[in-house]
């Protein structure tokens, strides 16, 4: 492509006159808090005092390169030092230096000071993907990549947010001080999302803090700003802001959701329970490819009744149940199904159709598979 | 003193240069040395430039296309490590070998046998770092920061092959160091008072100082780094009581005097080079004596501002701040005096004086965006994004690497003895200029916008920018090859050059022969 | 000058220079440990504290309590409680719970942190399962008291304190049996 020009000026001009005229954004955007912004104004007026200095010395270099060269017939001067000069062209930036010193640290003393907040989230980094933890909520989750393989492989077209997305993102209430405490689980990230102007790096053993009030609800996005191995790029952060009754609509949702997950999985349950609820679940998500009667529809979909893994070691049957069988249409349901779901299921085919085998898998089991995957 | 050199002297002269192979292998000679740093860091320039077209071809759109992103990362670290250690540094060293001596009026360096030495640890140091590439885990693919626990902990083996090569490298540096610091204080001409020296020598007596002052700290960081890997100890692993921040503070404090050790060389060759084609003398050589000196002190209280995010305090913030925006006052006093040299003089634009201009208001748009950098609260925005890579590709660029460019081309006929052809060295410039600003200059924009560094892929938003500067970067890295034309065509033929061929030019090496013959300043020429 | 000083003399002292700034960078390290202590750089809290204040009645504080598990730790571990809200000067105890689920015996090793850093010099821990490494049976699992004084003079804008754990895995390093018969 780059032997080609007129293909690159193509570009060029529909980039200009189409919808993606965005993507050709050459400044920082303001932001979405009052931190953001005033950080934004500081880096607007260095920026200016840069282009005025600029202005001044480039200016007076051009001067010279077109009016004192040797072609016009120039003789040089044979000046060579000017203490007075040397002496102003010292002070006078010291004192821009001091000036543009004083907004800098007002700004910077505001982001300091988190005291005060509404709300404390423990924000933890892994390789590859960010843990939120909503302190003394009960509510806590992973936020991975959404975006899919075949976009990043180039197999199918890059959605508008291609690696800004993911499958849960942090949920604040707006107009709220919100602390972040963020740490790491194994090497340094840094969290960072532009539109609230914080960033901080995640240092495993150590917790940094960080603080954000945001404006306006919408959603945001940042991305992992320090190199953590292979995937970093590929570990976004999204923040969507809400309305507070909407955020404590949400959090109520979580809470209850954790709070039955909890009873659930911690529940001493019985083979009987597990069985019947397996029954259920196997008839909403098992049912179209291994049949209601686990005779299943070979060769493309393997029967269950009697088969080797369902009669076999527990552990395989759990574990394919669990991460599915690559190239075949047997998805990875560990991360689809709950704890207890995945429990009932195992244990229900493990006793249904003449299986039985008479054990059984445990919510806390497979809760335990989990928390080994994801760690 | 002057009995040690002698000796040398007269060894030397009693055969000129040997013959083949083994002149190269066991030459004592400033100049052969001098070439041949020069040769390896051009080598090493282009071998760095490869990975970079790496990187550049996986950015040119976003998706990955051509690399996955575990080697994507070891070409981050190579590109890295290769240019800095391998191409700035050593050409630096071989112009300081080449012209020092030629510049104060002295027979060769203090040290030649230990010269020797330190310029043969590099080949052997880089063949071992590159040849990481192809051991089954990869190269290191932890950055050239190299920050720990990823280059510790969750280092791939070759990390300790990376340690090894740091290690020679270093001993590389401090040697060459101590051997310039050497030549420079004991082996003035006569009348060679310190303020007479050009101002080349001066930044690089100057640099020779950080080297041995910060190359150390380096050797120590690695070493730490080592015996956490493989002897137990928890200097940089929370989980034995360190602290990865620890290995900031370490690194930073050799990084930051590190950037400078990049570029003061080349302050002082432009130095000489504006005033040459200008003709006119330096304005205000004093100033810009104590500007480096106060460049120097201060580069060692702010490494800290490479760590603003970490969650350092706020009094640690405001004081790395503060003084990192004082740097700019030096900085800009330099600059100052560069402009002013120009002015009123009788300019031409030989290609080295292009570099030169290029050099000056290319570095200092590096410069501006430094000062924006230093500001704090600004930096959490910028910091670890697109921006920074733009930053700092434009100090060592147009700055380090353009600064070089014409330090070759004013010198290559003191070193060949014949004219370069000033139409290919005018096509260089334009075509790299053009190049470097295409490649560079976006960056600016997507960092802004938001794009992080060290990734292999981005959203949609990027990719505009991106490709041209791929695009850029293709054309300045295809440039360089077309310099090892330039440069071997004038070494092959060419007009003869006179012992000045430049009317402007100014100093010592400028009263000896082109090319300059092996043995110079046998007997120490009279300083007026 | 250039008479001044001999070649040998010039290179001695340069590389007692370049042996003194190795020496330096080994230095950084209990330098860096001082000033993180005495500054509270990065959080850093100190060894086990030994004096008695007397309790400010007027001054409350919010004591937040975090636990992260470090990537390879499978150890359940969390506190008992989020967190506590105490006086200036006064003891306060909260219990932290750390279960072995596994079939081994393993040893942990526990790393404090507070934030904001500058209020790490002024959290007193009196008692602490930090300073010492852990060592927990298969199934095992313990309560680790954590007994704590928030300072009278940690300067007066700290209104909230975070003590974050970080839990590590160190039974490659320090393997369980090896510290049983050290006991």
């Amino acid at each position: 492509m780059t032997r080609h020009p007129h293909v690159w000026m193509g570009l060029l001009l529909w980039s200009i006159f189409s919808q993606a005229q965005a993507a050709w954004t050459v400044n920082m955007a303001p932001g979405a808090t009052q931190i953001s912004n005033a950080v934004f104004d500081l880096h607007m007026t260095i920026f200016w005092i840069c282009v005025v200095i600029g202005i001044i010395v480039f200016g007076a270099m051009f001067w010279s390169m077109m009016m004192h060269r040797r072609s016009t017939g120039q003789n040089a001067a044979h000046f060579h030092e000017n203490t007075r000069v040397e002496i102003l062209w010292t002070i006078v930036p010291f004192l821009i230096l001091v000036l543009m010193a004083i907004p800098a640290t007002a700004t910077l003393i505001k982001m300091y000071d988190s005291s005060e907040s509404e709300i404390d989230i423990q924000v933890t980094g892994y390789q590859w993907k960010w843990h939120y933890k909503y302190l003394g909520q009960d509510v806590e989750f992973f936020s991975n990549l959404a975006t899919p393989a075949e976009q990043i492989h180039n197999q199918s077209a890059k959605g508008e947010h291609y690696l800004l997305e993911v499958d849960k993102p942090l949920v604040l209430p707006v107009d709220a001080k919100v602390r972040f405490l963020v740490t790491s689980a194994d090497v340094i990230h840094s969290w960072w999302v532009p539109a609230f102007a914080v960033k901080r790096d995640a240092i495993p053993g150590f917790v940094n803090e960080a603080w954000t009030r945001v404006d306006k609800p919408g959603l945001y996005r940042g991305q992992c700003a320090e190199l953590c191995g292979k995937d970093h790029g590929f570990m976004p952060i999204v923040v969507e802001v809400k309305s507070k009754p909407d955020y404590e609509k949400w959090l109520g949702e979580r809470k209850a959701e954790a709070a039955q997950l909890k009873e659930l999985t911690s529940k001493e349950w019985t083979r009987e329970e597990l069985v019947e609820r397996g029954d259920k679940v196997y008839h909403t998500t098992c049912v179209a490819c291994h049949q209601a009667e686990g005779q299943g529809l070979p060769p493309m979909f393997p029967a269950l009744k009697g088969s080797k893994i369902a009669t076999g070691p527990i552990k395989d049957h759990l574990n394919i149940v669990f991460h599915g069988k690559p190239g075949t249409s047997m998805a990875a349901f560990g991360k689809q199904l709950s704890e207890v779901d995945i429990a009932a299921v195992v244990t229900y085919e493990r006793n249904a159709w003449g299986n039985n085998k008479g054990d059984m898998v445990t919510p806390k089991e497979v809760l335990e598979l989990k928390q080994a995957e994801s760690q | 003193m002057s009995a040690v050199i002698d000796d040398h002297g007269h060894a030397d002269h009693a055969h000129g240069p040997a013959k083949g192979l083994m002149r190269w292998v066991l030459t004592t000679n400033h100049k052969d040395i001098g070439t041949l740093y020069l040769w390896f860091a051009f080598s090493m320039f282009l071998l760095g430039g490869s990975f970079a077209m790496v990187i550049r071809a996986e950015l040119f759109q976003p998706g990955l296309q051509i690399v996955q992103p575990e080697f994507f990362n070891q070409m981050t670290t190579m590109h890295g490590l290769v240019m800095v250690f391998g191409a700035v540094m050593p050409a630096f060293v071989g112009l300081a070998n080449w012209m020092v001596p030629l510049m104060i009026g002295a027979p060769d360096m203090a040290l030649p046998r230990m010269n020797n030495f330190s310029f043969w640890l590099l080949p052997a140091a880089f063949l071992m770092l590159v040849s990481t590439l192809f051991t089954p885990g990869g190269g290191p693919n932890f950055g050239w920061t190299f920050y720990a626990p990823l280059s510790t902990t969750y280092a791939p083996e070759s990390v300790t092959f990376f340690i090894f090569a740091i290690h020679l490298m270093g001993i590389s540096s401090i040697m060459g160091a101590i051997n310039v610091v050497a030549t420079i204080l004991n082996l003035r001409a006569p009348g060679m008072t310190l303020m007479k020296m050009p101002l080349f020598v001066w930044t690089w007596l100057i640099t020779a100082f950080l080297l041995i002052a910060v190359m150390p700290v380096l050797a120590g960081c690695v070493t730490m780094m080592l015996m956490d890997i493989h002897f137990g100890t928890s200097f940089f692993s929370a989980a034995g009581g360190g602290d990865p921040v620890l290995f900031q503070h370490v690194f930073w404090f050799f990084g930051h005097p590190e950037v400078y050790i990049m570029i003061l060389p080349a302050f002082g060759a432009v130095s000489s080079i504006i005033p040459a084609f200008s003709r006119k003398p330096l304005f205000g050589y004093t100033s810009m004596v104590y500007a480096t000196a106060a460049i120097a002190f201060l580069s060692f209280i702010v490494w800290a501002h490479h760590m603003f995010v970490v969650g350092i305090p706020l009094v640690g913030e405001l004081f790395f701040m503060y003084a990192t925006l004082l740097i700019a006052v030096p900085t800009g006093v330099k600059v100052f005096n560069w402009a002013s040299t120009m002015w009123q003089g009788s300019l031409t634009f030989e290609t080295p004086m292009l570099f030169a201009v290029a050099f000056v208001i290319l570095f200092s748009i590096g410069g501006f965006s430094g000062l924006m950098l230093a500001i704090a609260p600004a930096d959490f925005q910028y910091q670890d994004t697109y921006f920074v890579v733009a930053h700092f590709h434009y100090v060592l660029v147009p700055g380090a690497i353009f600064g070089i460019f014409a330090s070759a081309y004013y010198w290559l006929p003191k070193w060949t003895g014949h004219m370069y052809d000033e139409t290919l060295g005018k096509l260089h410039f334009w075509l790299s200029f053009i190049g470097m600003n295409l490649a560079f200059f976006p960056m600016h924009f997507v960092g802004l916008a938001g794009m992080p560094r060290r990734i292999p892929d981005y959203n949609l938003q990027f990719a505009d920018f991106n490709m041209v500067s791929s695009i850029g970067a293709f054309m300045f890295g295809t440039t360089q090859i077309f310099f090892l034309f330039i440069v071997i065509k004038t070494i092959r033929g060419g007009p003869p050059a006179p012992a000045k061929p430049w009317d402007g030019a100014e100093g010592l090496e400028w009263s000896v022969p082109s090319p300059a013959p092996y043995h110079t300043f046998t007997t120490p020429p009279e300083v007026k | 000058m250039a008479d001044s000083i001999s070649l040998k003399k010039l290179v001695t002292r340069l590389l007692l220079v370049v042996v003194a700034m190795f020496i330096f960078g080994f230095a950084l390290v209990p330098i860096y440990d001082v000033m993180c202590k005495a500054f509270g750089i990065n959080g850093k809290t100190g060894g086990q504290y030994e004096g008695e204040q007397v309790v400010d009645e007027s001054r409350q504080v919010r004591v937040q309590f975090l636990s992260t598990n470090a990537v390879d730790m499978v150890w359940d571990f969390y506190p008992k409680g989020d967190e506590l809200v105490v006086k200036a000067g006064a003891v306060n105890e909260m219990v932290f719970v750390a279960h072995n689920p596994t079939d081994r015996p393993m040893s942990a090793q526990a790393v404090p942190s507070i934030s904001p850093s500058n209020a790490a010099a002024y959290f007193h821990k009196t008692e602490c399962f930090c300073f010492t490494q852990q060592v927990l049976q298969p199934g095992e699992r313990i309560e680790m008291p954590m007994r704590f004084i928030v300072d009278r003079d940690m300067p007066k804008e700290v209104k909230h304190l975070t003590l974050s754990y970080t839990l590590f895995d160190i039974t490659a390093r320090h393997p369980p049996v090896a510290l049983n018969t050290d006991r």
